[in-house]
């Protein structure tokens, strides 16, 4: 791969960038997913925690220049929308009995 | 993949650290509004950042990077289908939300689902049939 020479440093600058920030966020989704008062909040959550990994998968597509992980990414988003509306479903069926768990 | 001497590699490059970082902050941003926002509604509006804005920061540095032009339609097609799956889960999940009294109606500025879903109410109940019951069971619960 013919990169020029300056490449590497801001590789390696991205990568710990992202990577930092990307945790962050991946703690705040799972502690919203633990202490989170409803279960539409949880699913919520979980969402955002798939965003982000998606978001992880693109970001090392991005720096390392190449496609493998793309439709990994689909079938990422396709879980997350198959998930959510089957529990908002599942909720909305039960609604007044199971309002806070 | 054969970068000109003109710095046009070193701009790119930089282009796409930018949309990297501002990709990956846009989750950030959607973790911070989970933790600070109060009820479903808000938490909502937050969540949709990485999903719809984050994910097209990225895969427009995919693109960059990648160099060809026959990436940009897959890249295109990836972020249609993320844009057609979300706003329909996320009307499941505000539906779901709403139905459960999820939310703050004092935070809201104008609620257009509630004359519905009374008259939805009051349909069943004149029908006289068992979900009514329920219905106004939940109804009368709530203050």
């Amino acid at each position: 791969m013919a990169c020029n020479e300056g490449s590497p440093i801001v590789k390696d600058l991205v990568l710990i960038v992202t990577a930092v920030i990307l945790s962050l966020a991946a703690a705040g989704a799972i502690y919203r997913i633990a202490v989170g008062p409803s279960l539409l909040d949880r699913v919520l959550a979980s969402d955002v925690l798939l965003a982000i990994l998606g978001a992880a998968l693109a970001i090392d597509m991005a720096v390392n220049r190449h496609l493998n992980n793309l439709v990994l990414l689909v079938a990422l988003s396709l879980i997350g929308f198959i998930g959510s509306v089957t529990v908002a479903r599942f909720v909305a069926d039960r609604r007044g009995q199971v309002n806070d768990s | 993949m054969t970068p000109d001497a003109t710095g046009m590699d070193a701009v790119i490059d930089a282009v796409t650290a930018v949309l990297l970082i501002v990709g990956a902050l846009m989750s950030l941003g959607a973790a911070i509004g989970l933790l600070r926002f109060p009820d479903l509604m808000s938490r909502m509006h937050a969540a949709t950042k990485p999903q719809v804005l984050g994910l097209f920061l990225v895969l427009a540095a995919i693109g960059l990077q990648m160099r060809e032009l026959w990436v940009w339609p897959v890249l295109l097609v990836a972020w249609i289908f993320q844009l057609l799956t979300v706003p329909v889960s996320a009307h499941m999940v505000g539906r779901a939300g709403y139905r459960t009294k999820h939310l703050h109606p004092e935070l809201l500025s104008a609620d257009e689902l509630e004359a519905v879903v009374l008259r939805a109410a009051g349909e069943q109940a004149s029908a006289g049939e068992e979900p009514a019951e329920e219905k106004d069971e939940e109804a009368g619960k709530q203050p």
